[in-house]
């Protein structure tokens, strides 16, 4: 089970004066069970590509592949496709709307056809996973924190069962304990059910501690592609299109100039704490 | 007199049914006491939900006290004379720079809040060429402000609050919503502003390195100032803060790791020079 991209180009606003290219000849393979993280600055076309996962948005050329299946394909049934990669937008509790909690998650197996046990069911897994107390779910989602509500957002997807999980920038505008929590909860989705994540994000620091293979985009292309230390280690790269290494991989790069550390390619506070006591023990 | 001074500011979020009847009440400031001096550039944080916001509402008057008193440049806000001449002073920049950006031109924008004011076109014309300077935007004066990265849409936003001329700008999560690149441009022009002009800033953010310059850190939770200091002393306390669900820089928190696993650090690491000239110490 995959999702291949080949040759995917994206363009808005074609044969007009205000024609940009979103996506250039994008290729990349995601695996079942991978956990992705996508960094770019605005207008790099990270949230037009995710939207290509899940057939949201259609190429302008070039061909989406869900396990081994073209999504172009006049009978491929798209709708199901929604099901399966699940997409949470940016600030996800704008699109709550219904009066209880627990209708508002029910909501997207009942439109997927499922009765309304069946629907309640999965709206109760879901809501479970997202670690939210049950005292709370038939209360109005508007009286909830800013963390809570997007739990509930997360859950409304959850609950729809996907095999796929993509989120773009799950934690904006959240406290640093409110980041972790949700964050800590898709960690959890991704090891105990090996659900797919695609995490599109701002922060290098959450990047680098939790996914495993990092995808840098600039300007529409593909621009780095490996693990956190690999994508790291390229931090002048970075910054010249505007984005930067965590502020430990620096550090690690100002030890090795002083001779402290021999090498060191830490991207995370674990890392780093355990280079350096191992430098100090000697 | 200090440029802000609040003494148990109180604000209460009243909720009434259809009757009129009270339901409940939240109480988002419970007898706050806040100080900031003219020029002073004061951090605020807090979780979500800590009363941070309501706070920012007050400075310009858009939230009037349930009880206590908030002075801004010595005027008391709960006298409604007072209410431009304060709001002039006190200028707010919000989390989403698309929902404070009006016209279709750079200037434009810029413009509108002189313009509104009644200041001559001669004079808003200056007032535009000094704040568009003033946070590095002036080359777009002429561009859509929608073709703009988010850092330079807040930008603009900043501007035209410069160009009100206040004395104090209060910028509530101003970074929440952009890159790192965003961030950094956002933050170099405020505490440029902040230097060279002496502008009093209040910056509510829930990035804990971008506090790091402040000279004063206030740390609220359920509507209370629960801690404040300077950035050293505040993130000294790292379990403290975790407490109140906030977090230290990755740095500081590294050095505090590390002092806790047997090296002998200081307390309240606030940079990578310093934990690096730390460990050079030690090596």
């Amino acid at each position: 089970m995959s999702i291949i991209l080949d040759k995917v180009n994206y363009v808005y606003s074609q044969n007009t004066a205000y024609e940009i290219q979103a996506l250039k000849n994008i290729n990349l393979k995601i695996e079942d069970g991978e956990f992705i993280g996508v960094i770019g600055h605005t207008g790099s076309g990270k949230s037009t590509l995710i939207q290509h996962l899940n057939g949201l948005m259609r190429a302008t050329s070039g061909g989406i592949y869900y396990n081994g299946q073209d999504i172009y394909e006049e009978d491929y049934d798209r709708k199901k496709l929604r099901g399966k990669v699940g997409l949470v937008f940016q600030y996800p509790e704008h699109q709550l709307f219904e009066t209880t909690i627990f209708a508002d998650v029910s909501f997207g197996p009942k439109n997927q056809g499922f009765s309304k046990k069946e629907a309640e069911l999965k709206a109760f897994t879901a809501l479970r996973s997202v670690g939210l107390a049950e005292d709370y779910w038939y209360r109005s989602p508007f009286e909830l924190s800013g963390g809570q509500k997007r739990r509930v957002a997360i859950a409304g997807v959850l609950a729809m069962e996907p095999e796929v999980l993509i989120l773009d920038e799950p934690t904006a505008g959240l406290d640093p304990k409110g980041r972790d929590e949700i964050l800590d909860q898709v960690a959890k989705l991704h090891e105990e059910r090996r659900m797919t994540i695609v995490l599109v994000s701002h922060s290098m620091e959450d990047v680098a501690k939790y996914v495993k293979r990092l995808i840098v985009m600039n300007q529409g292309s593909v621009m780095l592609d490996g693990t956190p230390g690999e994508v790291f280690a390229h931090y002048q790269e970075l910054e010249a299109v505007g984005l930067a290494a965590p502020q430990v991989a620096y550090l690690m790069h100002d030890l090795r100039k002083h001779g402290i550390l021999a090498q060191g390619t830490a991207t995370t506070l674990e890392e780093a704490k355990e280079a350096i006591l191992q430098a100090f023990k000697k | 007199m200090n440029f802000i001074e609040a003494r148990k500011l109180v604000h209460e979020y009243i909720r009434r049914d259809e009757e009129g009847n009270v339901e409940s009440i939240l109480t988002a400031l419970n007898e706050v006491d806040l100080d900031v001096k003219q020029g002073e550039f004061v951090a605020v944080l807090g979780h979500n939900g800590s009363g941070k916001s309501t706070l920012a509402k007050h400075l310009n008057v858009l939230l009037t006290a349930s009880g206590g008193t908030l002075w801004v440049d010595g005027k008391d806000t709960k006298d409604a004379d007072n209410l431009w001449a304060i709001r002039q002073n006190a200028g707010m920049v919000f989390q989403n720079p698309d929902n404070q950006i009006i016209a279709s031109v750079v200037e434009e924008d810029v413009a509108f809040g002189p313009e509104n004011i009644g200041v001559p076109t001669s004079e808003i014309w200056k007032r535009v060429e000094r704040s568009l300077k003033s946070v590095g935007m002036i080359k777009y004066r002429e561009h859509s402000p929608n073709k703009l990265s988010g850092g330079q849409k807040q930008r603009v936003a900043i501007a035209g609050v410069m160009a009100m001329e206040p004395k104090c700008i209060v910028l509530d999560e101003p970074t929440a919503m952009l890159d790192p690149n965003g961030r950094r441009e956002v933050l170099e022009a405020v505490e440029q502003l902040n230097k060279e002009k002496g502008i009093t800033v209040i910056l509510i953010t829930h990035y804990m390195e971008e506090v790091v310059h402040a000279d004063r850190v206030y740390v609220m939770d359920h509507g209370n100032v629960v801690m404040q200091g300077s950035p050293r002393t505040i993130f000294s306390q790292v379990d403290t803060l975790k407490s109140y669900r906030l977090d230290v820089p990755q740095i500081t928190l590294l050095a505090y790791e590390l002092k806790k696993a047997g090296l002998d650090i200081p307390d309240g690491i606030l940079t990578r020079q310093e934990l690096v000239e730390a460990l050079c110490r030690l090596y």
